[in-house]
């Protein structure tokens, strides 16, 4: 305890000196940030505001995607070769990367293929020092993304070259190591910390190679950061970065207003008209990477008939969903993976609202004086803003069909653990943000068959489906693949096993002062590149 | 203090007997002893009582942490099992409830599923922003409320008197999220006479000490530092002093009008004292006991209030901690942070019923 508060006092002495050093003039950027992050080593969390304050601003990967798409580049490997089977990806790592000097360590060599191993070693062998540093390290999202099935070995080929071999081949390989779980951390850090018996404060005072370096946390209030001078990517044109965390939306906009942050996530809706007319303030937008959708059990009958779930697509108004719950600010989906999304096929024709038509499909399945339940999540989602509403003007559709809908709702994580029931009663409405950007992502997760009783709630295996996606996820090509995908959603939309209801667009209001501020399709806030106009 | 001898004479106890007689300061020390123990008696059952619900409170709400953190794509079942087993949520409720109160008395209250820090360490960083808020919302309520009160009492009837009643009210059923928020439009927005949120102006940065930023500001000796801690303390005090202050002005209202009766209140008018002194002096001090009992019991609600007064203003205290880790069922900090806070206000309401005890001589006697 005195230790820590020791440390901290010179840390914090340590960055008053850094930023006395940079002169009064420092550009200091601050960004009213929604929440706490839980810690600072990436890879033990799944939440995007502990990924906004520390993949994001402190490290990097070994491919980057590309600010604002999903299109994968060059990060910390500077080039790949992939083999011929598609097992083994050979990665040549960059160079002359520095890792942060701080006021907790100075560094005594640059990145080298031994961080690379070490950074998914202690996420892949359960007998690794590090597998379980901290209590309760349950790497997620590594394990998540199936990573312990698909990693063979990690090898280092030399200081520079570094091998991934894998059981299988998995064409998303590359997009899911550039996600934040796959950041890559000192090695030399690490045992400095093992060496001094003092292995949590790597989830505490983190050290990479990121854009800006770690100066200090003040829990639930101020995180700071310095612009890293040697920055392989080059250093930044703001000095200080400020995450001041500001749990309420209306809270946020007032400090927006009164000059206190430049830049603000997560708007309310109500809000965003009075923002777009205030002159001092820019807002942008763009299409979330998202899918809000009804998944019907096809399971249970009478909805394993697939008329069914037709006729109920049929019954319901997008027209007044996107009205009522998006406010405008919504796109209405017709497959299961975004319009954003490489592979989208635009040729599908949606279920057009027709209640007559749905009747009649009603009368044609046999199915009469039906009565159903609708889930409503009881937590507000970027794909699914008020999801009571959302079931409320369901239920209004569907009784003008004749179903007699009953809305139902748990708290969060039973919600999540419910419905995951095969024999579950009731069509949930529940959604996906990517992580990625590859549709395997989305209809893999979302639809496979391996999802069933798991992640995939309609809990919908089809075998000419799963033959599609399985196939697409083993070519290399991605003309191959995106024609692949097409297909797979021509045999969704003709099954039905969801209702796809909304995109929604993402709005990211900011001081007009700040330039250069480009908004990440996968929801992730970067400051990389953010100058602040005088 | 209150001095003792003023209580000889307004409860008509003994007034024959000197105060400095020996025999009765000894009578005196033994009742207040004998007084303390019966009421430290009775925190070990109220201490196993909360360890129990705070246990619990949190096991018997739907969905766990793993649930959560895993989201919508969900966990598998088997390596949830495996991960429950590592953390040991997989045994016996009994034998956790066990563990837990062993731990306890080892100064162990577990550590955080979030930040993987000792639930201790989070409480202590924290818990100094709470407390600095709650100090200063307390002193408000206690600084207005009374004079407020007294005022309304002695105006009975007066439109003054209806007009503080009425603002009590009023302020007793305000939602205070409501009334932060729009104090922040008003003041921060409009106005720009106050910060919106935060405790100190990000400008300063200055380390921590004793985590009471108007002390560490001072501390720091850095120009405008403690201005800025005062600047940023102002809205997120007067909000959480508001139900408070309307409590306090309505209980010393109606406890001042009780003992404005009384006979010895007219006998000290009657004796020709001014009216400051009757008020002041004979009336106040027997008023205030029961107001006393009430600003102790003002601290589960200033702490309930600061869940909500934090999350508006941004202000890092154990409030917005403890719901955070409520909605991820972060087991071990909600079972120790309700335990840590119901230490607190079990500890506040000794000091109350002591200091009861002390200036009512019947409460001790009984």
């Amino acid at each position: 305890m005195k230790m820590t508060k020791a440390l901290k006092a010179t840390l914090l002495g340590v960055s008053l000196a850094t930023i006395a050093a940079t002169g009064v003039s420092a550009k200091t950027l601050v960004y009213c940030s929604e929440g706490s992050p839980e810690g600072f080593d990436t890879a033990l969390y799944t939440a995007g505001t502990t990924f906004d304050a520390s993949s994001k601003p402190l490290y990097n990967r070994l491919v980057e995607f590309k600010r604002g798409t999903t299109e994968v580049l060059p990060g910390l490997a500077e080039s790949w070769e992939v083999s011929e089977d598609g097992l083994e990806y050979t990665f040549n790592l960059r160079k002359g990367v520095k890792f942060h000097t701080t006021s907790f360590f100075t560094p005594s060599r640059d990145f080298n293929a031994d961080d690379v191993v070490f950074s998914f070693e202690r996420q892949l062998k359960k007998d690794h020092a590090w597998n379980q540093y901290t209590a309760g390290a349950a790497w997620e999202y590594f394990d998540g993304m199936s990573m312990p099935d698909l990693i063979k070995e990690i090898v280092k080929v030399d200081d520079y070259q570094v091998k991934f071999v894998l059981n299988r081949p998995e064409a998303p390989m590359l997009a899911n190591l550039a996600m934040d779980f796959a950041s890559v951390l000192s090695a030399e850090y690490a045992d400095k910390l093992e060496a001094d018996g003092k292995m949590e404060m790597l989830n505490q005072e983190p050290v990479g190679t990121g854009p800006f370096s770690f100066v200090g946390y003040q829990k639930d209030a101020v995180i700071r950061y310095n612009a890293f001078a040697d920055y392989w990517g080059g250093k930044q044109p703001i000095d200080n970065l400020i995450f001041a965390i500001t749990p309420d939306a209306a809270v946020r906009l007032q400090k927006l207003k009164a000059g206190e942050c430049h830049v603000m996530p997560y708007p309310a809706p109500a809000d965003i008209a009075d923002i777009q007319a205030d002159d001092s303030l820019t807002m942008m937008e763009q299409q979330g990477l998202n899918v809000g959708y009804l998944a019907y059990n096809t399971k249970v009958a009478p909805f394993d008939n697939k008329n069914v779930r037709k006729a109920l697509n049929h019954a319901i108004n997008k027209q007044a969903i996107l009205d009522a719950v998006f406010q405008g600010s919504g796109q209405a989906a017709k497959n299961p993976i975004p319009p954003t999304m490489w592979s989208y096929n635009d040729a599908i024709e949606d279920d057009a609202y027709d209640p007559e038509l749905a009747k009649k499909m009603l009368a044609d399945a046999g199915v009469s004086d039906l009565s159903m339940k609708i889930w409503a999540m009881p937590v507000q989602r970027p794909y699914n803003p008020n999801a009571r509403r959302m079931a409320e003007v369901m239920q209004a559709d569907f009784a003008k069909v004749g179903v007699d809908v009953e809305i139902v709702s748990y708290e969060w994580g039973e919600y999540l653990s419910r419905s995951k029931a095969e024999d579950r009663d009731g069509a949930v409405l529940l959604g996906w943000t990517g992580d990625n950007g590859d549709p395997d992502n989305f209809l893999a997760v979302l639809l496979g068959c391996d999802g069933v009783g798991g992640s995939n709630r309609a809990q919908w295996c089809n075998d000419e489906f799963q033959a599609l996606i399985e196939k697409a996820k083993t070519v290399s090509d991605k003309a191959e693949r995106t024609k692949l995908y097409e297909e797979a959603q021509v045999v969704f939309k003709e099954e039905a096993p969801w209702g796809t209801i909304a995109h929604s667009v993402v709005f990211m209001p900011m001081s007009s002062k700040v330039t250069g501020y480009v908004m990440d399709p996968l929801g992730g806030h970067w400051f990389d590149g953010v100058d602040i106009a005088e | 203090m209150i001095n003792a001898g003023a209580f000889v004479y307004s409860t008509g106890g003994h007034p024959a007997v000197s105060r400095q007689d020996p025999l009765v300061r000894h009578i005196r020390t033994h009742d207040m002893f004998r007084f303390l123990f019966s009421r430290l008696g009775l925190l070990i059952p109220t201490f196993f009582g909360v360890t129990l619900v705070a246990f619990s409170f949190i096991r018997l709400l739907p969905g766990d942490p793993l649930d959560l953190l895993a989201g919508e794509r969900g966990i598998d079942p088997e390596r949830k099992a495996q991960l429950m087993a590592q953390m040991g949520f997989d045994r016996p409720l009994w034998e956790q409830y066990l563990d837990y109160l062993l731990n306890i008395f080892q100064g162990d209250l577990g550590t955080s599923f979030a930040s993987k820090k000792p639930v201790l360490d989070e409480f202590l960083t924290l818990f100094p922003a709470t407390a600095e808020l709650a100090l200063c919302a307390i002193i408000i309520a206690v600084c207005l409320g009374i004079p407020a009160g007294i005022f309304a009492a002695v105006k009975r009837g007066s439109v003054a008197d209806q007009a503080i009643m009425g603002t009590a009210l009023v302020g007793y059923s305000m939602p205070i999220f409501w009334w932060g928020l729009l104090l922040i439009i008003l003041f921060s927005g409009i106005l720009q006479w106050t910060p919106v949120s935060g405790r100190i102006s990000l400008m300063f940065f200055f380390p921590q000490v004793t985590g009471f930023m108007l002390i560490d500001s001072l501390l720091s000796g850095e120009k405008g530092a403690f201005l800025s801690a005062v600047r940023h303390l102002i809205l997120p005090s007067v909000v959480l002093a508001t139900i408070p202050l309307a409590v306090i002005a309505r209980q010393t209202r109606s406890a001042m009008l009780e003992v404005l009766g009384e006979d010895y209140v007219r006998t000290a008018r009657a004796k020709g004292l001014p009216p400051f002194r009757v008020i002041g002096f004979h009336a106040l001090r027997n008023a205030l006991i029961p107001v006393i009992t009430t600003i102790g019991l003002q601290v589960g609600v200033l702490l309930a209030g600061a869940i909500l007064t934090e999350t508006i203003f941004s202000w890092p205290g154990i409030g917005k901690w403890l719901v955070d880790s409520i909605s991820r069922r972060d087991y071990f900090v909600v079972q120790g942070g309700l335990l840590l806070i119901a230490g607190i206000i079990m500890l506040v309401n000794l000091i109350v019923d002591l200091l009861y005890g002390l200036i009512n001589p019947r409460i001790r006697h009984n």
